[in-house]
């Protein structure tokens, strides 16, 4: 029977031949993920239900990255939690503040994801390792704690959408742009319970970070896992990086689809989220009306180093408009190392824009940019739910980066084509 | 076993942040996080005036965003007894199973039910009813494999079993 990449990794980790869509299994998992907010649920279960250790203490990843540097006591008490069960346990991989990430953007840096694994973790976002060509998805805390146990996870087998791009891209156009088109194409639950397949030409030559960027949202439509069958750039990421093995899968030709779906990218504008969900989408020659008051790059959607590096070509030799914040966040310490080394944290400054340390932050309204009521942001992150970066009366716009640096110069939404 | 209890109706999409904004996951103890149950919802007062038992019907993809557990403990801490919706995002789906929510998906009643109306829902078989208008509905059958979750008492207890 022919399968999909999905339907492939799924029947690997649960000992079958193959496995079709609705089916039932157990699937073996090859990491466990929580973070500051979401293990906190997961340790109080494990240990009530008086479990003694961990199935593999290699494949447990703890991540404190939501409300770190902690933003008060009661995140700090969170963080603690995290780190002396980590230590009771001899994880290897806790990530303490100062060597951490976010954590989508850490494990495919680290090595920790590859391409094959199937990954479960406490973290809706969990879905970015598909990026890599594994099937990865976001769990509750209960759980990851039953799989903290087991080193198992029942799942459905979803049916797969195919999702295929074919031209070539405009200037300032990225996977971040594709995405966003795509959800606001078939709606934040056009993929409900199905794993979103991307494919075709455009796919073929994107980078690394983009293929991140887009199965990153797949959450944002619903979507169980996003899905790219990992090549040749995937294989270049990966050598000298992967902790493990990675094993390559692709789908069947006659693989079996839910639907198909085709997208000419040559036409296609940057696209912009407008409030309050990720499916309102538009092109952004539309909303040239929209001032700003603060700016954000970074994100485990855009945070990594060539989401900075375009940032900084535009927003090189210039100054952030006087009435806007913008505030930058590289994703993890060794892109913020490489940032520092490639001189954008000069240019960042010499703009007037703030640099942070790595942290969810304001993505999720935690700290390190809260939004007063009536305020807006435009945001290189993920969602833009009512309050989701502050105030319930404040609002998010969802964008790709070179948008983001354009807007925080012009002080209204538009692309660096309108820069002097 | 009978839930009832009066009809908040809320629309469709409700995500996860609306149901338990981020700003209070500095915790995930229930009766704090139940404080602030719906609070960026369109009924930001919802915590205040519901009853004990009341029921949240909700339109399509309700608990879409976050994966956050802290949603359905807060609704569950609150003491709202079943949430009926014409569809539900995945992973609320899922944690809502894992830690004891009752759930029932149903279009037909949603579309049926008024903000206030006095509604029993029977939690064996999945049939809403409406006592305000006299109409009873079917929720769409739980699946096999999750009526054993349920019975064993939760993911926890099931995994107990499995590993003893």
């Amino acid at each position: 029977m022919p399968m999909t990449i999905t339907e492939k990794i799924l029947a690997f980790h649960c000992g079958k031949k193959e496995v079709a869509p609705g089916e039932l299994i157990n699937a073996k998992v090859d990491v466990v993920l929580a973070n500051d907010i979401t293990a906190p649920i997961s340790i109080k279960e494990f240990r009530r239900a008086g479990a003694k250790k961990v199935f593999d203490k290699t494949r447990i990843v703890l991540v404190p990255d939501h409300f770190t540097p902690n933003k008060d006591i009661a995140s700090a008490e969170q963080s603690k939690l995290l780190r002396e069960f980590a230590k009771e346990h001899g994880l290897t991989n806790y990530f303490e503040v100062g060597r951490m990430g976010i954590e989508h953007a850490l494990l495919p840096e680290q090595g920790l994801a590859v391409s094959g694994d199937v990954i479960v973790g406490a973290d809706s976002h969990t879905c970015t390792y598909g990026g890599l060509g594994a099937f990865a998805t976001g769990v509750g805390s209960t759980d990851v704690a039953a799989a903290m146990i087991t080193g198992e996870i029942w799942f459905k087998v979803p049916e797969s959408i195919k999702f295929v791009y074919y031209g070539k891209l405009r200037k300032w156009v990225s996977g971040k742009d594709l995405i966003l088109h795509t959800i606001g194409d078939i709606g934040v639950d056009g993929a409900l319970y199905k794993a979103m397949e991307f494919t075709g030409e455009t796919i073929d030559k994107m980078d690394m970070s983009g293929r991140l960027t887009m199965a990153n949202m797949a959450i944002e439509a619903g979507g169980k896992n996003g899905i790219i069958a990992p090549d040749d750039v995937t294989k270049a990421y990966e050598s000298g990086r992967a902790k493990r093995r990675p094993k390559f899968y692709k789908s069947d030709r006659k693989a079996v689809y839910a639907e198909v779906r085709e997208y000419d990218c040559s036409k296609l504008e940057p696209q912009v989220a407008c409030p309050h969900l990720p499916e309102n989408t538009r092109g952004v020659s539309e909303l040239s009306h929209i001032n700003i008051h603060q700016s954000v790059i970074g994100s485990c959607t855009n945070g990594r180093i060539e989401d900075l590096r375009i940032a900084a070509k535009v927003l090189k030799g210039r100054k952030v408009h006087p009435d806007v914040r913008m505030i930058i966040i590289p994703a993890t310490q060794a892109i913020y190392k490489q940032a520092m080394k490639e001189g954008l944290f000069n240019i960042f400054l010499d703009a007037q824009a703030a640099v942070s340390t790595p942290t969810c932050g304001p993505c999720l309204g935690g700290h390190m940019g809260i939004l007063a009521k009536g305020e807006r942001s435009i945001a290189t992150t993920n969602r833009n739910f009512v309050g989701r970066m502050g105030h319930p009366e404040s609002e998010v716009y969802l964008a790709n980066p070179a948008i983001a640096a354009a807007s925080a110069v012009l002080g209204r939404i538009g692309t660096p084509d309108e820069l002097k | 076993m009978k839930l009832k209890g009066n009809a908040w109706k809320f629309g469709a999409d409700i995500d996860t942040d609306a149901i338990i904004p981020a700003r209070y996951l500095n915790t995930s103890e229930p009766s704090e996080l139940a404080k602030h149950c719906m609070e960026d919802s369109k009924q930001p007062d919802f915590i205040k005036k519901m009853g004990r038992g009341d029921i949240i019907v909700a339109d399509k993809n309700f608990g879409c965003g976050s994966s956050r557990e802290h949603a359905p403990i807060a609704i569950k801490a609150a003491g709202v007894s079943c949430v009926v919706a014409k569809t539900f995002a995945r992973i609320f789906y899922r944690n809502s199973f894992n830690m004891g929510l009752p759930i029932f998906e149903c279009p037909e009643a949603v579309d049926g039910i008024s903000q206030g109306d006095a509604i029993e829902v029977d939690a064996e078989n999945g049939v809403i009813k409406n006592l305000t208008t006299n109409r009873t509905y079917q929720a769409a059958h739980i699946p096999p494999f999750m009526q054993e979750l349920i019975a064993a008492g939760g993911l926890m207890e099931w995994v107990k079993r499995k590993v003893a």
